[in-house]
């Protein structure tokens, strides 16, 4: 019997590569503030992750305490920001995006936030027309 | 003169496998395959373009919902309740009362419901005039927020199961797209998510 040829066997784990190396998206923040997510049961899952921006709000990482406080931070890509970044970071991140109409923004806070936070950056948003919003949570069975 | 020509040996590729297996491998590991999930909510758009068509609301079709920075619940009708479980079933069942057309406590009139031709469905009685009103305290605590807005989407979703199984049969997520809209457009969702009271400031 002849062998079983091997020599395309790299080009075939190759183009499986090339597949996951586009599908994956890399966590390309670096998460500066600690969160606990609240959980809720009537949770819809985010249909397309390309269209989604993340805020993140909570108190910043042990590691960062001493320098920075425990008050609550927002947090935009890598950095610390202030409310009125929100529209520009909005903005920047519309630009990228095929249908700018289907942009989400999905927060995700702190359970121990104050509402006057999150209500401001709501407010932000409503101002800069990205008016479909997902507050983060976790399932709860 | 014809040079020798020298043959060169073939550069061996067998392991090419393996180091491509390693690095699929590794995408495998890293690729962040979590599902983000969460409520989705919808945002009203700026003030000012609103301001033109906004209607004063009969006070029977409003649903108020008011939570105080130390995250303790008070709806229409005086009614106080803690952040617990017994208590947010109750305010779920509350929600789901009102939705559904029946008046407050204490009260003789539930939020006007009208007669809607719904496609698919033939004329229908709609509660389409209610608004669940949500107010928090600046220093509410997000995490009772986020209950009772679960509370509220979770009323609204019972409310539509029930209604889609004794239509239909099936519960509402197995539905198509149209009779879907057809049970939305008997319970519309309308959770207006209004600006925040800061009742600190008003004490002074």
């Amino acid at each position: 019997m002849p062998e079983l040829s091997t020599s395309s066997l790299p080009d075939l784990i190759f183009t499986i590569l090339f597949f996951f190396m586009m599908v994956t998206s890399m966590r390309e923040v670096t998460l500066k503030v600690k969160f606990q997510i609240p959980q809720g049961t009537e949770l819809e899952k985010l249909e397309n992750k390309h269209d989604v921006s993340y805020i993140y709000v909570g108190p910043p990482t042990d590691n960062l305490r001493g320098q920075f406080g425990t008050g609550t931070r927002i947090q935009l890509n890598d950095r610390y920001a202030d409310t009125r970044e929100v529209m520009d970071f909005v903005a920047q991140e519309r630009q990228g995006m095929q249908d700018q109409t289907k942009q989400v923004i999905s927060i995700k806070a702190d359970v121990m936030t104050q509402m006057g936070v999150i209500t401001d950056i709501k407010e932000v948003l409503r101002k800069s027309y990205a008016l479909k919003l997902n507050y983060s949570a976790a399932q709860r069975n | 003169m014809a040079k020798k020509k020298k043959k060169m040996p073939g550069l061996n590729t067998s392991s090419t496998a393996d180091i491509s297996f390693m690095l699929l491998i590794f995408f495998l590991v890293t690729t962040s395959m979590d599902t983000d999930k969460g409520l989705t909510r919808r945002l009203p758009p700026p003030p000012e373009n609103q301001e033109k068509n906004a209607v004063q609301i009969n006070e029977r079709n409003i649903f108020k919902v008011n939570i105080n920075s130390v995250g303790k619940i008070m709806t229409s009708g005086q009614i106080v309740l803690e952040c617990t479980p017994a208590d947010l079933a109750r305010l779920r069942e509350m929600a789901k009362d009102f939705i559904s057309g029946k008046p407050h406590p204490g009260e003789t009139k539930g939020p006007e419901c009208s007669m809607v031709n719904v496609p698919g469905l033939g004329p229908t009685l709609c509660s389409d005039k209610h608004v669940i009103s949500l107010q928090a305290d600046r220093g509410t605590p997000y995490v009772a927020y986020f209950a009772v807005q679960n509370e509220l989407v979770a009323a609204y979703n019972e409310l539509r199961n029930e209604r889609s199984k004794t239509l239909f049969g099936r519960p509402y997520d197995a539905l198509n797209d149209d009779n879907k809209g057809a049970i939305r457009e008997i319970f519309p969702q309308k959770i207006s998510e209004a600006e925040p009271i800061d009742y600190s400031k008003m004490a002074h």
